[in-house]
C-alpha cells in the first residue's frame, strides 16, 4: 500500500506544481493579488507531497519491500541499514524522486525567506520554480515512476552497488543535488526580474544567499566525489574529466562568476545583464548534467541507464526552460544597461576580467565534454577528449585568473592608486616567487617549469588572501578598521582556492607511482619510503568476504605505518573490489592497493606516495567555510543592517591605505 | 543589441547536436583497418598445433575472418548462424580463438560444430590487438587483394548479413566468376 | 608420478600467465617506468566506460598494457607506439585528441576565447573609464 501511496502523492505533488506555476504568475502579470498569494500556500503543499514520496519509497527500502522493482534492483536484505536509505537515490528513478524533493525543499525555503519581499516578485519567483518541478515531476511520472511494482517478488535484491556502499559515496549525491538544484532559485530570481523588466540593488542583495549556498554545496558535493574516487577505486586518481564529473564542474565555475557579478550589482548597479546571464546559464549548465548523465549520450562511469526516450524528455525540458529564459533575455536585457564608470585598476574592471575568465573555463571545459558528439554527430568519426587536452586547455584562462585574484581583493571600487597595490603586496609577490621557485628543488630535489608555476601562483593567492587578517592580527588595537563577516569569508574563501592550487601542482607534479609484483618477505623502495610485504589473510565482512594483505612502512628504518589493502568480493553481485590502504598525512599519503592474484602467494600492488594531496580536501573545505563565513554577514539577514553598512562605507577612490571591502 | 539573442542561438544549436546526439552511439569505435590492407600474421592452428595458419590462407580470396572465444557469451549466440553461412554462403571462414583454452574451445566446436575452414590460435591476445580487437565476437570480411572490406563488432545476424556484408560482396566480386552467393 | 608431472605442467602453464601479468606492471629503471606510467594515461581502454588503460582491470587494458611495455623494450617512442595504437583501433583509442582540420576548433577554441574576451574586456574598459566614476546604477 505505501507506495501507491507514494505513487499518489507524487501526483498531487504534479498537480500542485502545475498550479504553482501557471497561477502566480498569471496573477503577476494581471495584478490579481488573490492568486500571487496562493504561491506559498501551494508550494508548501508540494513539498509536503514530495516529502511523503520521498518517505514511501525510503519505507519501502527498509522494510525490504522487494516488489518494487527499484527496491529490488538496488537493495538486498544483507545490506546495513544505512545504506538501505541511501539506496533511495542508488539509480536513476530513486535519484529524480531525490532530485524533486530537494528542489521542494528549496521552493519551501524561498516561499518562507519571500515574506520579507514584495508579493509581485515572491510570487514570480514561486510561479518559475513551480515550472521546473512540474517539468520534473511529469518526467518521473511519465517515464521513471520509482513506485513500479513487479509481476514475480523475487526472494531477495540485487544489491546496492558495492562502489556506493560507502560513507562518502552516501553524502556525495545529496550535497551534489542541494547544489544543483540549488541554482534554481537564483535562475528564478533573474527570470523574474527579467518578466519584471527591473533589477534593483535589493534585488542583488536578496540573490546573493541563494547562489553562495548552493554553491558551498556543490564545492563540498565535487569535493566528496573526487576524495571518494581517490580512495575508494583504487588507482590513485582524484579527477579525470569525465564528463559527469565535468557536468558538476561547469555549474560550480559559473556559480562562481555568478557570485562574483552579484558583488559589482549589488555595489554598483553595473554587470547586471552578465549577472542575469550567468544565473541563467548556472541553472542551464545543472540541468545539461542531468540530461548527459542520464540519457547515454556520452560514456561514463557515472551514467545512469540510458534510454533515448528518457533522454529525448530532459533535451525537451531543458529547452523549454533555458531556451524559454533566454529568450526572455533576448527581449529584455537591453533595458538593463547602466551608467557607471571605472578604471583598468579597479575591483570592477578585476570582476569584469574574472566574470570573463571563469566563463571561458566553463566554455573550454563544455567544448572538451561536447566536441566528441559533434564531430560524431556531423560524421567526422570518433574521436577522445580526455585528461591531456582538459589539463592544459583548464589553466589558459585560469592562470591569468588566480593571478589576478590576488590583486583583486586589494582593488578598490572605481579607481585604485596603484601605489596602494603596490605596498600592500610587494612582499606576497616577492615571497611568493622565492618560495615556489626554491621549494621544489629543496623538497624534492628537482622541478619543472609548470610545477614551479603552480607553486608561485598557489603561494601568491595563499598570501594575498593572508595579507589582511595577518596585518589586522599584528596591529590589534590599532587604528585599522574592523573585518566585516564577508571581508573574513572573502579572505577564507580564496586561501581555499590557493591552498588547492598548491595541493593540485604538488600532487600532480611529484607523486610516485609504482606497480610491481610482490611476494611475502620482499622489501622494496618508493617515494622515499621502504615497504615489506608480509603476507595474506582471509576476511569476512557483512555482505563480502575478502583477501587482506600487510604491508610494513618504514622510513629511515623507524616504522611509519602498516597497511592493510583489501580485495573483496561481495556476496551478491560477486564482483571483486580492492579497498586501498592509505596513510593520510598533512603533507603526504602513503597508497597502497592489492591488484591481482601472481600465483604461490605472490601478488601485485598499486603503490602510491601523494605529496601534499591532503591540500585538496583542506582547500575544498576552506572554500566552502569561506563561503559560509562571507553569507552569514548580516547585511544579507536584514535590511536595516545592510542600509547601516552602506552609510559606514569609505568614499570612493580615497588616498587612505584602507583595507579592502568585502564583497 | 542583437548580442543579446547569441546565447538562445548557442542552446537552440547545442540543442540541435544533443538531439542527434540520442541517436548516435558513443560507445562504437570505426575500425580504422576497413580500406587498409589486412595485418598479416601467422599462428598455430587450433586444432593441429604444429601447423601453422595465417594471412596466407585466405590471399587471393574473399573471406571472413570471426574472432571468438568460448567465454564469449554472443560467440554461442552467433555460432548457429555461423554454421549456415559456412555452409551456403560459399564465403569461407576463418577463425581466431582469442585468450582463450585450447581444450574448452576445441571441445567448443566438437560439441556446437565447426564453421571454419582452419581457427588460428591466439592465447596472449597479440595478433588480436594487431587487427584492432577489443570485443568479441568481431568479424572481418577481407578482400581478394587482402583489403579490409568491413568490420562487425557484436553478434552476426541475417539481417547485418544483409544490410552491411552482402552489398560489399557483391561490390568486391563485381563481374568475375565469384564462389556462389546467396542472398537469405 | 603422475600427478607430480601434472602439478608442474599446471605450474608451467599458469607461469607465463602470471609472467605476462607481472611484466605489464612496468620498469625497473625509474626513468622508462614512468615514461611508460604517462603514456598509460594517455591510453583509452576501448571497452570500458572512460577509462585509461592505466587505470582498468579490464582484459583489453591488460592486453594494451602489455602491447605498450612490449612496444617500449623493443625501442619505439612514444609517438610511434601511439601512432601504431590509433592504426588499429583509430583516434578513439587516445585521450590527446589529433591536431587536424576537424580538432582545429578544438584545440584553437580557448585561446580563441580567451583572444575575443580580452578584446571585450578592453572594449568595455575603454567606455566605461570615460564615464564619470562616482555614478551608482543604484536604486
Amino acid at each position: 500500500m505505501i507506495p501507491e501511496f507514494g505513487h499518489f502523492a507524487l501526483i498531487l505533488a504534479l498537480c500542485l506544481a502545475l498550479l504553482q506555476a501557471v497561477l502566480p504568475l498569471a496573477g503577476a502579470a494581471v495584478g490579481n493579488r488573490h492568486w500571487m498569494a496562493l504561491a506559498r500556500p501551494v508550494a508548501a503543499g508540494q513539498f509536503v507531497f514530495c516529502a511523503m514520496a520521498f518517505g514511501a519509497l525510503a519505507y519501502a527500502f527498509l522494510t525490504n519491500d522487494f516488489s518494487v522493482r527499484f527496491v529490488a534492483l538496488h537493495s538486498n536484505t544483507a545490506l546495513p541499514t544505512f545504506y538501505k536509505f541511501a539506496a533511495v537515490w542508488g539509480g536513476h528513478e530513486g535519484s529524480l524522486l531525490f532530485w524533486t524533493t530537494v528542489l521542494a525543499i528549496w521552493t519551501l525555503a524561498v516561499a518562507v525567506a519571500g515574506r520579507a519581499q514584495p508579493l509581485e516578485f515572491s510570487s514570480r519567483v514561486l510561479g518559475v520554480l513551480g515550472i521546473v518541478s512540474a517539468g520534473v515531476l511529469l518526467f518521473t511520472l511519465l517515464t521513471s515512476n520509482p513506485f513500479d511494482r513487479l509481476a514475480s517478488v523475487p526472494l531477495d535484491g540485487n544489491d546496492l552497488n558495492p562502489l556506493l556502499q560507502d560513507p562518502a559515496m552516501v553524502l556525495h549525491p545529496p550535497m551534489l543535488y542541494i547544489g544543483y538544484v540549488g541554482l534554481s532559485v537564483p535562475f528564478a530570481f533573474a527570470v523574474t526580474a527579467l518578466l519584471a523588466g527591473q533589477l534593483d540593488r535589493n534585488w542583488a542583495r536578496w540573490s546573493r544567499p541563494w547562489v553562495v549556498g548552493p554553491w558551498v554545496f556543490l564545492t563540498l558535493g565535487i569535493a566528496l566525489g573526487s576524495w571518494w574516487a581517490y580512495y575508494e577505486l583504487g588507482w590513485g586518481g582524484w579527477w579525470f574529466w569525465d564528463p559527469v564529473e565535468n557536468a558538476s564542474f561547469m555549474p560550480w565555475l559559473v556559480g562562481a562568476a555568478l557570485m562574483h557579478s552579484l558583488a559589482v550589482t549589488e555595489k554598483r548597479g553595473l554587470f547586471k545583464s552578465w549577472t542575469i546571464l550567468l544565473a541563467i546559464a548556472a541553472f542551464s549548465l545543472s540541468f545539461l548534467g542531468t540530461f548527459l548523465t542520464r540519457s547515454g549520450v556520452l560514456i561514463s562511469v557515472h551514467a545512469f541507464a540510458s534510454d533515448p526516450a528518457r533522454g529525448l524528455f530532459i533535451l525537451a525540458l531543458l529547452l523549454v526552460i533555458s531556451g524559454g529564459a533566454l529568450l526572455l533575455y533576448a527581449m529584455r536585457a537591453k533595458d538593463l544597461t547602466a551608467d557607471g564608470g571605472f578604471t583598468l585598476l579597479s575591483r570592477d574592471a578585476l570582476l569584469l576580467a574574472n566574470n570573463i575568465l571563469l566563463t571561458i573555463a566553463a566554455a573550454a571545459v563544455l567544448f572538451g565534454t561536447l566536441y566528441p558528439l559533434i564531430l560524431d554527430a556531423l560524421g567526422f568519426g570518433q574521436i577522445s577528449v580526455g585528461p591531456p587536452y582538459f589539463n592544459t586547455m583548464f589553466l589558459v584562462p585560469m592562470l591569468p585568473l588566480a593571478v589576478l585574484l590576488g590583486i583583486g581583493m586589494h582593488a578598490a571600487w572605481r579607481k585604485t592608486p596603484p601605489h596602494l597595490l603596490v605596498t600592500k603586496l610587494k612582499w606576497p609577490a616577492i615571497g611568493a616567487v622565492v618560495f615556489g621557485v626554491v621549494s621544489p628543488w629543496i623538497f624534492f630535489g628537482t622541478s619543472s617549469v609548470l610545477a614551479t608555476i603552480g607553486i608561485v601562483v598557489g603561494l601568491w593567492v595563499v598570501a594575498s588572501s593572508l595579507v589582511d587578517p595577518v596585518t589586522r592580527l599584528v596591529r590589534r588595537g590599532g587604528t585599522t578598521a574592523r573585518l566585516t563577516r564577508a571581508q573574513w569569508g572573502m579572505y577564507l574563501a580564496h586561501l581555499g582556492v590557493g591552498i588547492f592550487i598548491l595541493g593540485a601542482t604538488v600532487t600532480s607534479a611529484f607523486d610516485v607511482e609504482l606497480d610491481r609484483g610482490v611476494r611475502p618477505g620482499e622489501t622494496w623502495q618508493a617515494g622515499g619510503y621502504e615497504f615489506t610485504f608480509q603476507g595474506l589473510r582471509n576476511v569476512e565482512g557483512p555482505n563480502y568476504d575478502a583477501v587482506e594483505g600487510q604491508f610494513e612502512v618504514r622510513r629511515d628504518g623507524e616504522l611509519v605505518t602498516v597497511l592493510r589493502p583489501q580485495q573483496r568480493v561481495y556476496r551478491v553481485q560477486r564482483n571483486p573490489m580492492t579497498e586501498a590502504a592509505i596513510d593520510a598525512r598533512l603533507h603526504r599519503d602513503v597508497f597502497v592497493a592489492l591488484g591481482q592474484s601472481l600465483g604461490d602467494g605472490a601478488w601485485s600492488v598499486r603503490i602510491r606516495v601523494k605529496p601534499l594531496i591532503s591540500f585538496l580536501w583542506i582547500g575544498a573545505l576552506v572554500m566552502a567555510l569561506g563561503g559560509l563565513v562571507a553569507v552569514s554577514d548580516k547585511r544579507y539577514r536584514s535590511q536595516k543592517a545592510e542600509e547601516a553598512e552602506r552609510v559606514r562605507e569609505p568614499a570612493p577612490a580615497t588616498t587612505r591605505v584602507q583595507p579592502a571591502e568585502g564583497h | 543589441m542583437w548580442r543579446y539573442a547569441i546565447p538562445l542561438v548557442f542552446i537552440a544549436v547545442l540543442g540541435g547536436f544533443l538531439y542527434r546526439g540520442l541517436y548516435l552511439n558513443p560507445g562504437y569505435i570505426p575500425s580504422p583497418l576497413v580500406g587498409q590492407p589486412a595485418p598479416e600474421f601467422s599462428l598455430p592452428s587450433l586444432k593441429e598445433p604444429e601447423r601453422e595458419v595465417g594471412s596466407d590462407d585466405f590471399a587471393g580470396k574473399l573471406a571472413l575472418l570471426n574472432v571468438w572465444a568460448t567465454w564469449c557469451i554472443g560467440c554461442r549466440q552467433e555460432h548457429a548462424y555461423l554454421l549456415e553461412l559456412s555452409r551456403t554462403s560459399g564465403v569461407p571462414i576463418y577463425g581466431l580463438n582469442w585468450k582463450d583454452d585450447r581444450d574448452a574451445a576445441l571441445d567448443w566446436l566438437a560439441t556446437l560444430g565447426d564453421p571454419y575452414v582452419a581457427t588460428a590460435y591466439d592465447p596472449l591476445g597479440d595478433v588480436a590487438i594487431d587487427w584492432g580487437v577489443y570485443g568479441a565476437p568481431e568479424t572481418f570480411l577481407i578482400g581478394r587483394d587482402g583489403t579490409v572490406l568491413h568490420k562487425h563488432i557484436a553478434p552476426l545476424t541475417p539481417e547485418i548479413w544483409q544490410r552491411d556484408f552482402l552489398p560489399k560482396i557483391r561490390e568486391e566480386c563485381g563481374s568475375l566468376p565469384c564462389p556462389l552467393v546467396e542472398g537469405e | 608420478m603422475m600427478k607430480f608431472l601434472t602439478a608442474w605442467l599446471v605450474l608451467l602453464l599458469a607461469a607465463p600467465a602470471a609472467w605476462a601479468i607481472e611484466a605489464e606492471l612496468g620498469f625497473d629503471d625509474p626513468a622508462m617506468n614512468e615514461r611508460y606510467r604517462t603514456l598509460l594515461r594517455e591510453i583509452r581502454c576501448p571497452k570500458c566506460l572512460n577509462t585509461s588503460i592505466a587505470d582498468s582491470d579490464a582484459p583489453i587494458a591488460a592486453d594494451l598494457r602489455r602491447e605498450v611495455h612490449q612496444k617500449m623494450e623493443e625501442g619505439y617512442g612514444d609517438e610511434e607506439i601511439i601512432a601504431f595504437l590509433v592504426s588499429r583501433y583509430g583516434e578513439f583509442v587516445v585521450y590527446r585528441p589529433p591536431l587536424q582540420p576537424s580538432t582545429w576548433a578544438l584545440w584553437g577554441g580557448p585561446v580563441a576565447l580567451l583572444g575575443i574576451g580580452g578584446f571585450v574586456f578592453m572594449r568595455i574598459l575603454k567606455d566605461r573609464s570615460k564615464r564619470p566614476l562616482d555614478e551608482d546604477s543604484i536604486s
